[in-house]
This record gives structure tokens, C-alpha cells and sequence, in this order.
């Protein structure tokens, strides 16, 4: 049996699950102490499920500490930045788009160095092995213990990213080392950017990837752990204190993922309001579409893979107003221009709706009002206009229904989960939509995405399409590594496949460059847990 | 007449450019950031009308030429495109008095100001395209008899060459070959002219006008006002008379592939109200042609602009994805821009079409 749990900013929510099946479920306060909060609800799902410890084959967590240290700056270690370049880049030297907050808090040392690729291969300048010994230096005496390499082209040629780590470590055998071409893809500044972020996290992975092993030993559990990452697939303890930024924003893609399961569909939008927000995204064979484009991660520009998610302030504690802004989204306003949202009563809902006896009408009191939901006294919102609670519903299944439009990325009908607190305030059916799945269990959707994780495997870069090296024998090419990372990150063999393949050409380029992702995913193979062997040895301590 | 520009002056300069590249250009943003370090530093990017230089003032135009993919990896090393102006300054044994856009959509807006801001050298207040387009040759500068020759290119190792090419298209093939050399971007001057020449031949106010655009975009967001309206607005006056929307609708089909070096694709949208209601736009790099539901609606050379419809945020080819909200905006292009020369150069035939040229504001003229 696998323990799913889900560490949000204020729910801790855990799942127990037999194969398919959810045989517990439990929500409990997120608290600052990270072990205690996971004690806390391990020892409450187990009394839940009366399962005993020894049955749990494997815990797995999704949490948001990382994402939240980012936004408040707090727990970032000092950082310093290697770039290989010179003497391209030298305009732009890194961490120069980054919020003065951020680079208070990291404190970097930042160094320029020989190196770097042309697009096709060629070298822009050798590594000066001199250069990074004195580099090493710097980053002793101003006692740095984390450093993010990048290097130009790396994604098209890793070595001199590797040499240089090497050479770094060899001097300083106890630097945590974040290589961009593990973190990024091409594009030098989001790249390095999230290379970075991943660098400051790195004492904090420590910290928190210790305090969950601690929880599950007080608790008595053995099994082995893992950690949600934002793309729906799992890493092992050990890869996660070395990849720590690779769990942002696996929270949407654990309830995305969770919803779709319980819906039993692969191919679905899925629709998770909150008190305060609405997430949207869409999943193509159970896994989220990634983002394509950069993603602002605390006020860091990335080009990091994350889902795709489109969010508007609409949820459970929203206001209802008659708005003066523009309709947006060209949809029309509600009779008299009404509107729901963005302003939200948040975690106030049981003191300032009018269901609880509050003065503010808030868009749980209109879902009461329609018979949607049956929250705090209905008796208290039975005055309320009867067109009025009827406009304020259509306005916000319109919104929700034209934010599942616009997630398309074609013209076929999607099916349409929804989760979440909010998800009363939806009507049965939604304006041209198929059919919409509200399931069971979908209260904590996203624990239930943390537990059936599977293990993954990508491949994002640069190939060249030559006579003997055809656009064919290349998507092979990426097909195998992406199969082979798979196998190596702990998916079994016979169980890994290719998800997702993408292929885009490369213009003014001559020849034909083609970027090709590809995404394979497996199961985890619990009989055969070593990963950590087959990682290089300069990214492991 | 001049001015220097300011931070949030740049950033506005960077959103208008983005609007003028009516597709492509590639992204203004690292050439902003490489500008808003010069800044940063305390230098000062000062830009002039062309009128403040003597007759005989050389100006140099500064460009960058190649892959954006590339351009976002490698970035610059901020020598390549000081030893591309050094290396024509040399060959011609005279020394720039300012240097200019040869293109005011997209990044290039942005490199003569990083040149200006480095050396201290004012940046005219006009370019050669009036907006992005996809070759060296396709300049109003051409079209008006300047030569592209003298050119030099400059890697950022500081290799440099100078090209002597017998016309501007053969100029541009040359250039692509030893931009592929020096790792598929390169720095480059052309187009070396005195500034009577640039007063006869270059597309007037074009960087004050991206400015506009971006300040009006900017304003029009803050105030909740319609970003198209504050458009129209900001292009009255000037010498691009015609700003208005063609469409407003979403995006039911994109198809985009890679021939011979360029993003050759379409964009097809819908009216949300009637179905039956549909333009289709065909790119290459840019914005080529729109037409409503078969109908020619605007053409090249005028601005085909793809925005965002709630925000204007401007939309480049590479974004375009299923169930955007869109609104197509038209611009007419200036009327140097407009002469059978000019149309020669860079209208509907030099790309393909077989449509002839019709003004922007006689199409929609006939249609409503």
C-alpha cells in the first residue's frame, strides 16, 4: 500500500491507497515544525485506515516548502554562479533580471569563466582549468557551499559543464554542485536562472528531505520515500536533495493528476477551485501539458518545465460584485455587472459570509442560495434575488467553461474534472462542454496525484538532421534516452513508455537543427531501489 | 529635439517594438535587459531627430543578424557589435557621428540603442523597414538607391569582415554564410549614409513612435481602458495614419514549419459570435497577408499586428497557440513605404504572393 501526502501552505492532506483503491483519507493543519506535521497525519491516516506500518510499501510527499522558501526568501543558502562563456555573454552577466529581495538573501559570488559551445558543437573558448581553481578559492573564502554551473549550448553538449564541476570539486570535495544542463533547456538566462534556484535550495533539500525521513521513523514506517515533482513524476530522497527546485509547482500537478485518475480519464481538463483561486489544465495521456513558454517563479524568470496552468481569482470566498473594470475575457457581464472575484474573503468564509452569519456576499453564498451546496444556513441567504443568485452562477460557469476553452489545443471536445473546496459553486453541466466529473474523493486529489507517481524520464535539446543521421534515426535517439533516463531514475523496464514527443525546427539555422522533447514514464520498480549508484559522483553529497 | 531615454521609456520602447515586429522580429527581451544594464551603469541613451546632425554627418547603423534561438543562448558578448562598427569605421577612414536602427520591430530596436549607450554615440530617431522584416535588403534604404556595402560583421570574438557585394540580396547571402560561421549570430553595420541620405531614405520617428505604442499599451492596461483604442490613438498624428482592428476572435488552427530558414505557417481565427466568421493570416516570420474569409483584408507592407485581446499584449508567431483571444490590428504603412519601388522590394510579390497591393485603409473601406 502506498501513503500519499500532499504539504500545502495551510492543509496537510494524506491518502492511504491499495493499488486503485483509497482506503483512508485525512486533513490536517500544516505546522512550521515539518516533522511533527507529517508524524501528525501519517499517525492519523493509519489509526484511519487501521493498516498496519509494516503493509506501506512507499510513502510519497508533494509539498510546496520550496516554492515557499523562493517567495519569502527565507532558509536560501549563499550561492555562487559559474558561467562558461567568455568572451560571449559578457553583457549580460548572470542574475542581472533578479528582484534585489532574492539577491539579498542569496548573497552571490558571481564568476565569468572560459568555455561554452556554438550550436552546432563547435567550442566558443577552452576551459581554463587555472581559472577555476582561483574560482575555487573565492567560493572558500567566502565559505560558499553551493554552486550552479552553466555553460552556453550546454543542453547540445554537457561536458564542459561536467569537466568544470569536476575541477571544482576536486578542490572543495564538499560543494553541492547544480549543473544547468540537468535543470533547463536552451536559453541561457531562464536556464541559469532556475539552475540557481535550485543552488539556494540546496541546504534547505537537506533540512527538509531529513525532517520527512525523521517523521516516517517516529512513526515506524520503513518504506522508502519519494518526492512529487512538478512534471506528476516521483524522485528518491536522494535526487530531490540534489533537485529540490524540481517540486515547484508539483501541488496543480498533483491535484490535476489525482482528479484525472479518480475520473478514470487520461485525456481531460481539469478545474480545481479554491477559496480564493481557480487552476485550470489539461492533462493528455494522465500527465499535464508543460508550459511552453517562461514561467516567473518568485519573481525569477525560468524557462524550468512546469505545467501549464491558467488561474483566475474565482473560488468559494470570492466577493460578489457589481464590478466598474472592463468584462475581460470578452464575456459579458452579469445582469447589472455583476461580478465574482478576484477580491476573495479567503479563510474568513465561516465569519464574514452570509451563510455563517456574516455581511458579505461571497460566491458560496450564491451556490447555497441555488441548492449547489449545503453549507452553514441556507435560511440566510433565501432572501436573496432569485435572478441575482442565477446571473452571479452562469457568470462563473461561463468563466470557468471559457478558461477550459482556452486551455484547448484543439477543436476535439475535452471531458472536464472538477475538484476542490470551491467546486460547489459549479452547476451540473458547464456551457459547451460534454460532460463534467465531480468524484469522489476529490477533496484531496492532490495527495492521491502524490501517490500513484510514476517514475520519469526526459530528453529536451538540440540534434542536427544530417544525410547519415536522418530526422528518423534522431527521434530514436531521444526516444531511447529518454526510455533509458527512465530506467535509471527507478521506473521498471517493462513498464516504461513514451508519453509525449515533440519535435521543433530550428529557423536561420543551416541544415536542419531540430529541438526534440521527449517524456518516458514508468512504474516505480520497488524491488530494485539503487538509483543513487548510477548518479555522477560530483552532483551526489 | 532629443532626448535620453529612460528606464521605463526603454521598457515602452521594447512593447511598441514588439507591436512593429507584426509577428516576428524576434523577442525584444534580452536586447532590453542589455540596454537596461547600460543604463544601470549610468549611461545614457540619447536619441536624436536627424535633422540635429550636419548633412554630412556619417551615420552608422548597428544590427544584429542570425537565429533568435541562438541570440537567447549565446548571448552577447558586448564586442561584436563595437568591432563591427570599428571595422567600418576603418574601411572607410571616417568616423560614425551616430548610428541607427535598420529595423524597428523586435530586437534590432534594441541594439543601436546598447551601441549607443556603450560608446556615447546618439542613435537617430528613424530606421529602414518601418517595421521587421525578414532580409538585409529589404530596406527603404534599398529601395531609395543606398548600397548595404560597405558592410562589416563582427563575432563576439571580435573576428571581423567586411563584405563588398555587388547588390543588397546578394549582400544578405553572403552575410547569412559567415553568420552561420561565427556560431549563427552575428553583430553587423550596413548601410553607411550620410545624414541627408538618412533624411531622404529612412522611415522617420520610428523609435519615438514604438515608445508611443509601448507608453499607450502601458497607460491603457493601468486605466483599464481598451488597449486598441489607446493604439489608434497614439499612431493619430503620425506618419502611419490608419491603426484600426481588423478582428477580434480565437485562434481555431496554427500550422507553422520550418522552409529554408524561415517560420513559413498560418494562423486561422473565428469570430466568437458567428463561426462563419473567419480570417486566416499567412506568416513568414512576419505577417504577411490576412484575409477574411477570403478576402484580402491587409497585405505587406502594411503592419498585420496579432495582440492579445484583454491586454494588447502583442502576440509573435512562435506564441500563436489553439484558443488564444486575439485581435488582428492593422497598420498602414507610411508612403515612402508605398511607392511601386518599395513594393518592388518588400511588397506581396517580394514574398510570394500573388495578391497585388492594396492599402489597408481602401480594403476595410470597401468591406464596411
Amino acid at each position: 500500500m502506498r501513503v500519499g501526502i500532499d504539504v500545502g501552505g495551510t492543509h496537510t492532506d494524506a491518502v492511504l491507497m491499495d493499488q486503485t483503491t483509497v482506503k483512508a483519507e485525512i486533513k490536517t493543519a500544516t505546522t512550521r515544525d515539518v516533522t511533527s506535521g507529517i508524524v501528525t497525519a501519517l499517525r492519523r491516516l493509519l489509526a484511519a485506515a487501521g493498516v498496519d506500518r509494516a503493509r506501506i510499501t512507499a510513502v510519497m510527499i508533494g509539498t510546496t516548502h520550496f516554492t515557499n522558501a523562493l517567495v519569502t526568501g527565507r532558509g536560501l543558502a549563499s550561492t555562487a554562479v559559474v558561467r562558461l562563456a567568455l568572451p560571449a555573454t559578457a553583457a549580460l552577466p548572470p542574475l542581472v533580471d533578479w528582484p534585489r529581495r532574492l539577491l539579498t538573501a542569496i548573497r552571490p559570488s558571481v564568476h565569468l569563466c572560459d568555455g561554452g559551445h556554438e550550436f552546432d558543437g563547435r567550442p566558443i573558448s577552452p576551459l581554463d582549468p587555472g581559472q577555476l581553481s582561483r574560482v575555487a578559492a573565492t567560493i572558500e573564502a567566502l565559505g560558499i557551499r553551493s554552486v550552479a554551473i552553466s555553460s552556453v549550448f550546454s543542453p547540445v553538449n554537457t561536458e564542459l559543464e561536467e569537466r568544470a564541476a569536476a575541477i571544482l570539486h576536486a578542490e572543495l570535495p564538499h560543494l553541492h554542485i547544480s549543473l544547468s544542463h540537468q535543470i533547463g533547456r536552451v536559453g541561457l538566462v531562464e536556464r541559469e536562472n532556475a539552475t540557481v534556484v535550485n543552488a539556494c535550495l540546496r541546504d534547505l533539500a537537506d533540512d527538509i528531505v531529513g525532517a520527512f525521513g525523521r517523521a516516517l521513523r517516529t512513526v515506524g514506517v520503513a518504506a522508502p520515500l519519494f518526492l512529487s515533482q512538478n512534471d506528476g513524476t516521483l524522485m528518491d530522497a536522494e535526487h530531490c536533495r540534489r533537485y529540490p527546485v524540481a517540486t515547484f509547482a508539483s501541488g496543480p500537478t498533483n491535484s490535476m493528476r489525482g482528479a484525472a485518475f479518480l475520473a478514470e480519464q487520461a485525456d481531460c481538463a481539469v478545474v480545481d477551485i479554491g477559496g480564493t483561486t481557480t487552476d485550470v489544465g489539461v492533462l493528455t495521456g494522465g500527465y499535464p501539458r508543460a508550459a511552453t513558454g517562461e514561467v516567473d517563479i518568485g519573481g525569477v524568470r525560468t524557462n524550468f518545465r512546469m505545467p501549464d496552468v491558467l488561474s483566475i481569482g474565482l473560488g468559494g470566498g470570492s466577493r460578489v460584485t457589481h464590478g466598474s473594470g472592463p468584462g475581460g475575457a470578452g464575456l459579458p457581464r452579469g445582469r447589472g455587472g455583476l461580478e465574482v472575484g478576484p477580491d476573495s474573503v479567503g479563510y474568513e468564509l465561516t465569519e464574514q459570509a452570509l451563510v455563517f452569519g456574516g455581511s458579505v456576499l461571497t460566491a458560496t453564498d450564491l451556490a447555497v442560495a441555488a441548492g449547489l451546496a449545503d453549507i452553514g444556513d441556507p435560511a440566510l441567504v433565501r432572501h436573496l434575488d432569485r435572478d441575482l443568485v442565477r446571473c452571479g452562477i452562469d457568470w462563473m460557469a461561463a468563466r470557468v467553461a471559457d478558461l477550459v476553452e482556452r486551455m484547448r489545443v484543439s477543436a476535439a471536445p475535452l471531458p472536464v474534472i472538477v475538484v476542490g473546496g470551491g467546486s460547489v459553486l459549479m452547476p451540473p453541466e458547464l456551457p459547451g462542454i460534454p460532460s463534467v466529473h465531480r468524484p469522489e474523493h476529490h477533496a484531496v486529489a492532490n495527495a492521491i496525484g502524490a501517490a500513484i507517481g510514476q517514475i520519469g524520464g526526459d530528453v529536451d535539446r538540440l540534434f542536427a538532421i544530417t544525410p547519415t543521421h536522418t530526422r528518423e534515426d534522431v527521434l530514436d535517439q531521444a526516444r531511447t534516452e529518454a526510455v533509458e533516463r527512465a530506467v535509471s531514475a527507478g521506473a521498471a523496464r517493462d513498464t516504461v513508455e513514451v508519453v509525449e514527443i515533440d519535435e521543433v525546427h530550428v529557423g536561420y539555422l543551416p541544415g536542419n537543427a531540430v529541438r526534440v522533447r521527449v517524456k518516458a514514464v514508468g512504474d516505480l520498480d520497488l524491488a530494485r531501489r539503487t538509483p543513487t549508484e548510477e548518479e555522477p559522483q560530483w552532483v551526489t553529497t | 529635439m532629443g532626448y535620453d531615454l529612460t528606464l521605463e521609456g526603454l521598457r515602452d520602447l521594447a512593447e511598441g517594438a514588439a507591436v512593429l515586429g507584426t509577428g516576428g522580429g524576434g523577442d525584444p527581451y534580452i536586447g532590453r535587459l542589455l540596454v537596461e544594464q547600460q543604463l544601470k551603469a549610468g549611461r545614457t541613451v540619447t536619441i536624436i531627430d536627424v535633422g540635429e546632425l550636419p548633412d554630412d554627418a556619417l551615420v552608422i547603423p548597428s544590427a544584429m543578424m542570425g537565429a533568435p534561438t541562438v541570440f537567447i543562448e549565446k548571448l552577447p558578448s558586448g564586442e561584436g557589435n563595437i568591432a563591427a562598427l570599428r571595422a567600418l569605421e576603418a574601411h572607410l577612414g571616417r568616423t560614425a557621428a551616430a548610428t541607427m536602427p535598420i529595423e524597428c520591430g523586435g530586437l534590432n530596436s534594441m541594439m543601436p540603442l546598447l551601441l549607443g549607450a556603450q560608446l556615447g554615440l546618439p542613435v537617430v530617431d528613424a530606421d529602414g523597414m518601418g517595421r521587421a522584416f525578414p532580409e538585409l535588403q529589404m530596406e527603404t534604404f534599398a529601395v531609395y538607391g543606398v548600397s548595404g556595402s560597405p558592410m562589416a560583421i563582427a563575432s563576439d570574438h571580435g573576428d571581423t569582415g567586411i563584405i563588398h557585394a555587388t547588390d543588397n540580396r546578394r549582400m544578405e547571402w553572403l552575410a547569412r554564410a559567415m553568420t552561420i560561421q561565427m556560431g549563427g549570430a552575428a553583430y553587423i553595420s550596413d548601410y553607411p549614409m550620410d545624414a541627408a541620405t538618412v533624411r531622404r531614405t529612412a522611415v522617420p520617428g520610428t523609435l519615438t513612435l514604438a515608445r508611443r505604442l509601448g507608453s499607450a499599451l502601458r497607460r491603457a492596461r493601468a486605466e483599464h481602458a481598451d488597449p486598441f483604442d489607446a493604439l489608434a490613438a497614439a499612431l493619430s498624428g503620425t506618419i502611419y495614419t490608419h491603426g484600426l482592428v481588423l478582428f477580434r476572435g480565437k485562434v481555431t488552427d496554427v500550422d507553422r514549419k520550418t522552409v529554408d530558414g524561415f517560420a513559413r505557417g498560418h494562423v486561422t481565427l473565428v469570430d466568437l459570435d458567428d463561426p462563419d466568421d473567419q480570417l486566416e493570416i499567412i506568416f513568414q516570420n512576419e505577417h504577411l497577408v490576412a484575409r477574411r474569409n477570403g478576402r484580402v483584408a491587409a497585405i505587406v507592407p502594411d503592419l498585420i499586428c496579432t495582440l492579445n485581446t484583454e491586454t494588447g499584449t502583442p502576440v509573435t508567431t512562435e506564441a500563436l497557440s489553439y484558443g488564444q483571444r486575439l485581435t488582428v490590428f492593422a497598420i498602414s504603412t507610411p508612403a515612402l513605404m508605398r511607392t511601386p519601388d518599395a513594393l518592388d522590394c518588400f511588397g506581396p510579390a517580394a514574398f510570394g504572393l500573388a495578391d497585388p497591393y492594396t492599402p489597408v485603409e481602401h480594403l476595410t473601406a470597401a468591406t464596411t
